[in-house]
């Protein structure tokens, strides 16, 4: 047996924005095990609803995360919504859906990215991004923000789009799949990223299973689980199928994403043919009491958003369980007999959001 | 300033922030703002580092991270704080984990508003970054 020897990975790494710490354990090139600290980004914003009524907290549910931060905002309101048994109406729900999905795609090409980079192809990263901005450039135009656009709301969302701004989304998305065509060819069918992808970082059914992954990685191991099929939003009345593939490598994650991005583009079609003419929101009267779990598919998996009022402005207990925290089991067990070349790429390979994990 | 005097390299780190501001900073490097064309690089060696940009407030964990990355930078150093919450903790300033803005523990130079800061904001604070990079080095060459 050779030495061991431990090798420190983060909290400030170049392949990360965020931080996360791991200690490496390696047998000269091989990782044995991967020892996780996490809490870097810790900020305890579960615990603010005791200072922010429920209807302001609405902006902190939106900053767990700022990628996916849309959803995070509609799980919350949802959840709200569900306990004081209000009926969103059916126009919001809709743009709730084509917003969501918009930022399904904005945050898989963007990790698509932060992959390419991790891996050394420094202009698919840049390719990448430059599609992601005209997904940021359509935020701006319908909500005014960026990245955190605070139209959700209890009762309904805040801003409309109109029919002429929905054929224009709709005219975007069909110029920009050619574009994302040609990058999905990149990501697929490259030789050296081949390599860099096929085989590594096997994630099996049963393992899958037995640690809870979800989301795109669960999926690609072949097991067929989407949130969006129970039907929240508008998703009960759209059609789509759920993406999955048997592999469990970093190449299956990474076609499945890509694959998901092509279905979000479907799913906003259909969503913006069947868009219903309804009012946006509804004016909310009393506060919520009694509790209620709302699950949503985050672009990085299934969420839970657990709310508990007690008929008063301050909610008694919120309470976020996050996607990447049900992933990292999954990937420290990829992480396990890998080479230490492909440790960046393997902890990307779960789409890893430290911010929201730790919240 | 017409032309900028010196091609500055940054360093980028995320306190406890929410991702929004930090995904913003990465957008400035890429197409469509591609700060690269006026020098700018992002490494990730605090040695090489002549710009420290900061999103999100502090808190005890990564409170030591932060000081050793401005540690072993070298002088003269700009220290950026993007964001509202760099700024002075933003929307978590009531968490208990949260102990404040980064001038807790930083002498910060430059602040760049905006909850999520805006790519325009963030190029803007690099250049008066740069600016100031040319004062402090000055100084130093005068040996004040
Ligand atoms: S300032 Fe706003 S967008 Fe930026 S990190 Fe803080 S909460 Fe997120």
């Amino acid at each position: 047996m050779s030495a061991r020897s431990i090798v420190p990975f983060g909290p400030q790494h170049p392949v990360l924005p965020e931080p996360i710490h791991l200690d490496l354990v390696l047998e000269d090139e091989t990782v044995i095990e991967a020892i996780p600290s996490i809490g870097f980004v810790h900020r305890g914003l579960e615990k603010l609803v005791e200072k922010k009524d429920f209807q302001d907290y609405v902006y902190v549910a939106e900053r767990i995360c700022g990628i996916c931060s849309f959803i995070h905002g509609m799980g919350y309101c949802s959840a709200i919504e569900s306990t004081m048994g209000i009926e969103v109406p059916r126009r919001a729900e809709y743009l709730r859906t084509i917003w969501g999905e918009m930022s399904r795609i904005h945050s898989h090409l963007l990790w698509l990215g932060l992959l390419a980079d991790a891996f050394g192809f420094e202009s698919l990263f840049m390719q990448s991004w430059k599609l992601r901005e005209k997904i940021l450039d359509m935020f701006e135009m319908t909500t005014g923000g960026r990245v955190i656009f605070s139209v959700n709301q209890i009762g309904g969302v805040k801003r409309d789009m109109d029919s002429d701004t929905l054929k224009l989304f709709i005219k975007i998305f069909d110029d920009m799949k050619k574009e994302l065509t040609a990058l999905t060819k990149a990501f697929l069918n490259d030789y050296s990223v081949n390599t860099r992808l096929k085989g590594v970082g096997i994630l099996t059914k049963e393992k899958a299973h037995e640690l809870g992954a979800v989301g795109p990685m669960m999926r690609s191991s072949g097991i067929e689980i989407d949130t969006r099929k129970l039907g929240y939003s508008a998703y009960n009345e759209l059609d789509f199928q759920v993406i999955t593939s048997p592999v469990g490598d970093s190449y299956a994650r990474t076609e499945v994403r890509i694959n998901e991005i092509f279905q979000s583009i479907e799913i906003i079609r259909q969503a913006a043919q069947k868009i219903p003419d309804t009012e946006l929101s509804l004016v909310v009267k009393g506060f919520p009491s009694g509790e209620y779990f709302m699950r949503a598919e985050q672009p990085r998996g299934e969420a839970i958003y657990y709310v508990k009022g007690n008929g008063t402005k301050f909610l008694d207990r919120v309470r976020v369980r996050t996607p990447t925290f049900a992933n990292l089991p999954s990937m420290l067990e990829v992480l396990k007999g890998c080479q230490l070349a492909d440790v960046p790429t393997l902890i990307l390979t779960i789409d890893p959001c430290i911010s929201c994990t730790e919240r | 300033m017409s032309f900028a005097s010196k091609s500055p390299w940054l360093i980028h780190y995320d306190g406890s922030s929410c991702n929004g501001c930090d995904i913003e900073v990465l957008a400035c490097l890429t197409p469509v703002y591609d700060v690269e064309r006026f020098g700018v690089i992002n490494t990730g060696n605090p040695k090489h580092a002549d710009i420290f940009l900061i999103t999100g407030g502090i808190n005890k964990q990564n409170e030591e991270v932060v000081k050793q990355i401005y540690d072993q930078m070298p002088s003269p150093k700009v220290v950026v704080a993007v964001g509202a919450c760099a700024c002075n903790g933003g929307i978590f300033k009531e968490c208990y984990n949260i102990m404040g803005g980064v001038d807790k523990v930083l002498p910060v130079d430059i602040y760049v508003s905006g909850c999520a800061a805006r790519p325009e904001a963030i190029i803007d604070g690099v250049v008066k970054a740069v600016a100031l990079l040319d004062e402090k080095s000055k100084s130093i060459s005068q040996g004040r």
